[in-house]
């Protein structure tokens, strides 16, 4: 009996943090319109959440498309395919790669700190201190953060794909010798701006939202210990990768199903 | 003081790197272009059929890349397709009587244009017209006309 009692707390536990969240995520949407006020604050937050995370994101789009290029090519020559190297970089990086993985990385990067810099406001009651001087924290460190990461990371997603697209190109062309002219003009052949493109824009929009908000609310809602942040920022890390993942599934096959 | 203008700096080059980044894509990457920049003496060919040959596609001679096809046009009176090819420069000494015509690399490659030199005296310059050409072999067509011939061969017996 004990046990069934405490399945079902578990389940109520469960949908009260999902309405939370949800009851979270319609506060920070309504202090946007104040960020317009502190776009000092918005800036800062573009800095620490997206220009710090330039490092990883172009070394690790470098190798990515290095790596497709020289993958790509040992597949391809079996078929005498290989001027199609190109197109195959092109399109698994744009599509899937670029803003599946610079999410991931942005999640591990950018969205543990988040959780991790909340968290510990928390624990040092810096929130309550807000709040008793008539400060929103919501609208004064939340909003900041989220709308920092949401744009940062069609941005990062961006970099990463054109980066990936130029290591393809240096293994596919500088390293196995593959037709420069083939490589770039069927490229340009097959890849549309608008199904290509645009659509792995709009997926690493839907990640940017989706793992700037997992963060900053498991920062928000972190038991306010030092342990309650530690597990915070790993169900950060957990909860944003397993969500992008999952994502990508269902806007690959709304966006590409038809293809 | 001088931290923040360093911090809004990077902010500002970050946001900008993002917005090249996506026009890269979509002026390099994807077909949204319509600009070539490859450099050379201009030199036309008509065709009946092209297949699959494309803008970038390359020139080559005796399998040596000289060049790369700049545009692709139809001409409405003759009912050809015109393409226009880029030669690099260093290669001025081709024959005004060059044949040229459409390959395929491998069984599943690019189509590129191949040149076989001639024995004229004179050489091919800036806005010269191949007269002499063969069009791509398209495959069906190839394999209609195998099963074509096949099938006149068995009632021919």
């Amino acid at each position: 009996m004990n046990s069934f009692q405490q399945l079902g707390h578990n389940a109520l536990m469960l949908f009260q943090r999902l309405g939370r969240a949800h009851l979270f995520l319609w506060a920070v949407l309504c202090g946007a319109p104040s960020l317009v006020l502190r776009l000092r604050l918005l800036v800062l937050q573009v800095f620490s959440v997206g220009v710090l995370s330039l490092v990883i994101i172009v070394v690790a789009g470098l190798f990515v498309g290095m790596v497709l290029g020289l993958q790509g090519y040992y597949t391809l020559v079996d078929f005498g395919a290989e001027d199609s190297l190109g197109v195959m970089v092109a399109l698994s990086l744009v599509r899937e790669l670029g803003p599946v993985v610079a999410a991931l990385l942005f999640a591990g990067r950018a969205g543990s700190a988040l959780t991790a810099e909340i968290g510990l406001m928390k624990a040092t009651e810096q929130l309550s201190g807000m709040e008793m001087m008539a400060v929103d924290p919501l609208k004064r460190v939340i909003a900041p953060r989220f709308f920092a990461g949401v744009l940062s990371m069609p941005l990062l997603a961006a970099i990463f794909s054109a980066v990936g697209v130029m290591g393809g190109y240096l293994a596919g062309v500088g390293l196995l010798g593959v037709d420069e002219g083939a490589f770039w003009s069927q490229m340009q052949d097959r890849v549309d701006f608008h199904e290509d493109i645009m659509n792995g824009v709009i997926k690493s929009i839907v990640f940017g939202v989706v793992v700037t908000w997992i963060a900053v609310f498991e920062g928000y809602d972190a038991v306010p210990t030092s342990e309650g942040v530690s597990r915070a920022t790993t169900r950060t890390v957990v909860y944003a990768s397993l969500a992008v993942l999952g994502l990508d599934f269902v806007l690959t096959a709304l966006m590409f199903g038809e293809v | 003081m001088k931290n923040t203008r360093l911090v809004e700096t990077l902010v500002g080059i970050f946001v900008a790197a993002g917005i090249a980044a996506l026009f890269m894509l979509a002026m390099k990457v994807s077909n949204l272009n319509a600009f070539s920049n490859v450099e050379g003496y201009k030199v036309s060919a008509q065709f009946e059929n092209i297949g699959g040959l494309k803008v970038l596609s390359s020139v080559s001679v005796g399998g040596v890349r000289i060049g790369r096809v700049t545009s692709i046009d139809f001409d409405q009176d003759d009912y050809e397709a015109v393409v226009t090819m880029a030669i690099d420069p260093q290669y001025n000494r081709l024959p005004t009587d060059t044949s040229a015509s459409i390959f395929t690399s491998g069984l599943l490659g690019e189509q590129y244009v191949g040149f076989e030199p001639g024995g004229e005296e004179k050489f091919l310059k800036e806005g010269d017209t191949i007269k002499l050409t063969q069009s791509a072999i398209v495959l069906e067509q190839v394999i209609g006309q195998f099963m074509f011939s096949k099938a006149s061969e068995g009632a021919g017996e």
